[in-house]
C-alpha cells in the first residue's frame, strides 16, 4: 500500500458539491462492501437452531396461508397457474425487496460507531443488507425450483429476463433504502413506519392477485408502485404463463433508476452531518 | 523532483473551522416537531439537515503543519476540539471552513474495535475489522499470524468474541489496529485501555512506528506518554492552536494554561458531572481558607472540591489525584471514612470535601489536581476534571525543617515527607545520650 502512496494526495474540505460520489474511493473500499455484506449473512442466522433454512420458511409458510386464504377461500385468480407456485413465485421477490428494504432503512442508526468513528464510503452501509439479502433469495428459490417440477413449469427465452428483474429489485431496495436510512439518523420515526408501511405495499403489489384484476383505466395506478412491474415481469419469466408486459417492466425501471439515483443524491447530501446527529 | 516532494509538508491544515449546532435536539427530532415547516417549505426541510439556532466553534481558524516523519501530540483539556481535528483529519466529519491537505494515505484509530460483533469468532472480527480500518483482504492474510500473536489469542480464534474477557477482546482489537501501516497515523487516547503489562506492548509498538519514519499525530491526556513518544506537539484551547513546538515547552504551557491563577475555579453553568452528580467549585486553600496558588514547603495546604448530588442515596467517593509536571501521577488520595459498610449513604444536595495535605509533604514542584467523584459500587465516575488547578510549593531553604542545615542543594523526588528518624549510636556517644 505505501508503494503508491507518494502521489497520493487529500484535500478535505467544507462540502458543498451536489453530488460528489468518488469512483475512485468506492473501488479502493470494495472489499468493505464485500465485508459488510458478509457480516451481515454470518450474523443474521448467528444462534438459532434452523440457521439459515428461515431463508426458505418464511415465504413458504406465508404461501401456504396466502393459498388456504386467497387462494381456496377467496378464490382468487391466478393467471390460471396453481394458486401456491403462483403466490410463491411473488413472494420470492416480495420477501427479498421487503426484508432488504427493511435493514438496510435501519441500517446507518444500527450502525452508528461506523459512522462516528471510522471513515468509510457511508453509502456501503445501506447497500450491504441489499446484496446480504440475495443469498436468502437464492436458498429460497429452490423450493420454486422443486415447485416448478411438481407443477411442470417449464422457463422460456424470457428467463434471461430474470437477473435484469433482480437488479432492479437489488437497485429499488437500494434507492429506497438510502433515502429512508438518511432521514432514520435524524428523524427515528422512520423506524415505525417502515413496517407498516411495507404490511400495507404488499397489498397494493401483485403478489397475491395479478395486476390485471384491477380494471384498465385504474391499471395506471398499481404500476405506480414499482414493484408492481417487477413482480409482474418475475413471475412471467420464471414461469412463462404470459409474456412479459414490457410496458409495465419499462415503467418499474424507469421509476426504480430514479429513486435510485435521487437516493444517492439525498445519501450524499446528508452524509456530512451523520456523524455530528447520530 | 523527490526533493522538492520531500520539502512539502505531509499535512497541511488551513484555516480549519468547525461548527456545531447546539440546541435542545441536536442528536435527533421526531417527524411532528418539523412537519409544519416541512410541509410549508418542502425542499428547504430535506436540505436543511442541521438548522438549530444556537451554534458554536469547536474549532476556530486551525492552522499547523506536519513534516514527513514528525510524531506531533495534540494536547488540550476536555473540550478544547482535540476529538473535532481528530474526526475531521479522519473524515468523519466535514469541517465548515477550511481545508486539509494530507499527502499520503491515512489511517485513523479513534477506537479500538470499532465494528467488532460479539457472535462473529475472532478471526471474523480480525477480518472485518481490519478492512473497516481500511486494510486490503491481502494485507490482513499477510499480516495475521503476526496480529494473531501480538493479541495472544490463539486458542480462542474461532470461539465467538462475546465469550472473550474484556481484556481479551481488547488486546484483540489493538491488534489489529496496531498492524495498520498507512504513511499518516491519526491515534486518539486509545492506548488508555487494557492491563499494565498490555499498555506497555501497544506503547512499544506506538514507538516501532514513530520510529519507522511513519507521520503520527497522537492525542492523549497522559503528558508522560506524549512527551516519551512526540518531538514536538500542539496546544489546543477552546479550539484555536495556542502554542506548538517542541514538545516539552507546549506541555509546560499547556500545564499552565487555564488553570485560574486565583487558586480556585467556579463553574457557573457547563458543570462537569452527569445525572446524578455536578461539579461546583474546587479550591486550593491555605490554612486561612484563602484560595492560593503558592505555598512554602512547611506550611499545610487544602484542597477542596464542592459538588452537588442530585439523587438521595449516593454513595460517592471524592478523590483527588495529584500529577507533576511530567504527567507522572504522584498519588491518588480519597475519603476513605466514606467505607461502603458503614451505610453513610448521602442525601441529595451540596457537599463540600476538603482535604488536607499536611506540610512537609509535597516537595518544592508544582503539582497539578485532578478532580473526580466516583461511586464504587457499581462502579461509575461522575466526573473526573483533569489538571484543574496547580500548586506551586515554594522552598526557601532558610529555616526549613525538612533540610539539613547549609544544604541549599536541591533536594530532588516527588515528594519531600517529613519522616521519622532515630539515630543508634556507641553507648558512651554524645549523641545517643540525648535521645
Amino acid at each position: 500500500m505505501t508503494e503508491h502512496a507518494t502521489d497520493y494526495e487529500l484535500v478535505i474540505r467544507p462540502k458543498y458539491g451536489l453530488l460528489d460520489l468518488n469512483w475512485q474511493e468506492l473501488k479502493e473500499y470494495r472489499e468493505l462492501l464485500f465485508f459488510l455484506a458478509l457480516r451481515e449473512i454470518k450474523i443474521r442466522y448467528k444462534q438459532t437452531v434452523m440457521g439459515a433454512s428461515w431463508a426458505l420458511l418464511q415465504p413458504f409458510f406465508t404461501m401456504i396461508v396466502f393459498t388456504l386464504i386467497f387462494g381456496r377461500l377467496a378464490k382468487m385468480p391466478s393467471d390460471g397457474v396453481p394458486y401456491p407456485i403462483f403466490s410463491y413465485s411473488g413472494l420470492l421477490l416480495w420477501t427479498y425487496f421487503s426484508n432488504a428494504l427493511s435493514q438496510s432503512s435501519n441500517s446507518l442508526v444500527d450502525n452508528a460507531p461506523l459512522l462516528s468513528k471510522v471513515y468509510m464510503p457511508r453509502i456501503f452501509i445501506p447497500t450491504a443488507p441489499c446484496l446480504s439479502g440475495l443469498l436468502d433469495y437464492g436458498i429460497a428459490m429452490s423450493i420454486l425450483a422443486i415447485m416448478m417440477v411438481y407443477y411442470r413449469f417449464v422457463p422460456g427465452i424470457s428467463i434471461i429476463l430474470l437477473p435484469f428483474t433482480i437488479l432492479l429489485t437489488f437497485m429499488l431496495a437500494s434507492g429506497v433504502g438510502y433515502w429512508l436510512s438518511s432521514i432514520c439518523v435524524k428523524y427515528r420515526d422512520v423506524k415505525f413506519i417502515v413496517p407498516f408501511f411495507m404490511q400495507l405495499l404488499l397489498f397494493v403489489s401483485p403478489v397475491i392477485y395479478p395486476a390485471n384484476i384491477v380494471g384498465e383505466n385504474l391499471q395506471w395506478l398499481l404500476y405506480l408502485n414499482p414493484m408492481t412491474g417487477l413482480i409482474g415481469a418475475h413471475r412471467a419469466c420464471l414461469l412463462g404463463h404470459t409474456p412479459v408486459n414490457f410496458v409495465g417492466l419499462g415503467i418499474s425501471a424507469v421509476l426504480t433508476i430514479i429513486i435510485f439515483l435521487s437516493g444517492i443524491l439525498y445519501l450524499k447530501r446528508t452524509e456530512k452531518y451523520f456523524a455530528d446527529l447520530i | 523532483m523527490m526533493a522538492s516532494k520531500k520539502e512539502e509538508p505531509i499535512i497541511e491544515v488551513k484555516n480549519l473551522s468547525k461548527q456545531y449546532n447546539i440546541g435542545v435536539d441536536t442528536t435527533y427530532k421526531t417527524l411532528s416537531e418539523s412537519v409544519t415547516s416541512a410541509v410549508r417549505h418542502p425542499i428547504k426541510a430535506l436540505k436543511d439537515f442541521s438548522s438549530q439556532n444556537e451554534t458554536f466553534w469547536a474549532l476556530k481558524d486551525v492552522n499547523f503543519e506536519v513534516e514527513r516523519g514528525e510524531v506531533i501530540g495534540i494536547i488540550g483539556r476536555n473540550g478544547a476540539g482535540k476529538s473535532t481535528l481528530l474526526k475531521i483529519l479522519s473524515r468523519i466529519t466535514s469541517p465548515t471552513e477550511g481545508e486539509v491537505r494530507m499527502r499520503g494515505r491515512v489511517g485513523s484509530l479513534l477506537e479500538v474495535g470499532t465494528g467488532f460483533h460479539p457472535e462473529l469468532s475472532g478471526r471474523e472480527n480480525i477480518y472485518f475489522n481490519g478492512s473497516i480500518l481500511g486494510m486490503k483482504k491481502r494485507e490482513i492474510d499477510e499480516k495475521f499470524d503476526e496480529i494473531v500473536k501480538f493479541s495472544g489469542v490463539e486458542k480462542f480464534l474461532d470461539t465467538p468474541v462475546k465469550r472473550y474477557s474484556s481484556g481479551m477482546q481488547v488486546r484483540l482489537a489493538f491488534s489489529v489496529a496496531a498492524n495498520l501501516d498507512p504513511e499518516i497515523l491519526v491515534v486518539d487516547e486509545v492506548l488508555a485501555v487494557g492491563d499494565a503489562a498490555f499498555q506497555k506492548k501497544c506503547l512499544g509498538k506506538m514507538e516501532e512506528v514513530a520510529e519507522g519514519g511513519r507521520t503520527v499525530l497522537f492525542v492523549s491526556h497522559n503528558m508522560s506518554m506524549i512527551s516519551s513518544l512526540c518531538e514536538t506537539a500542539i496546544l489546543l484551547e477552546k479550539g484555536t492552536v495556542i502554542e506548538k513546538g517542541k514538545t516539552g515547552k507546549v506541555i509546560n504551557a499547556y500545564l499552565n494554561s487555564g488553570q485560574e491563577a486565583t487558586g480556585q475555579i467556579i463553574f457557573s453553568k457547563n458543570h462537569p458531572g452527569d445525572s446524578e452528580a455536578i461539579l461546583l467549585a474546587v479550591r486550593v486553600l491555605n490554612k486561612d481558607g484563602m484560595p492560593i496558588t503558592e505555598a512554602l514547603i512547611d506550611e499545610d495546604i487544602f484542597i477542596e472540591m464542592e459538588y452537588k448530588l442530585l439523587k438521595n442515596d449516593m454513595l460517592v467517593y471524592p478523590n483527588f489525584h495529584i500529577y507533576d509536571q511530567y504527567g507522572q501521577v504522584v498519588f491518588v488520595t480519597s475519603d476513605s471514612k466514606l467505607d461502603h459498610s458503614c451505610e453513610l449513604k448521602n442525601k441529595a444536595g451540596d457537599y463540600v470535601s476538603r482535604c488536607k495535605i499536611p506540610a512537609n509533604t509535597l516537595n518544592n514542584n508544582t503539582y497539578y489536581i485532578t478532580f473526580a467523584l466516583t461511586t464504587i459500587y457499581p462502579l461509575h465516575v461522575h466526573f473526573c476534571e483533569k489538571d484543574l488547578l496547580f500548586v506551586t510549593i515554594n522552598d526557601p531553604i532558610e529555616g526549613i525543617y525538612s533540610r539539613s542545615k547549609g544544604y541549599s542543594g536541591p533536594m530532588p523526588g516527588a515528594v519531600r515527607p517529613l519522616l521519622e528518624w532515630k539515630l543508634y549510636g556507641p553507648k558512651d556517644s554524645r549523641l545517643g545520650d540525648k535521645t
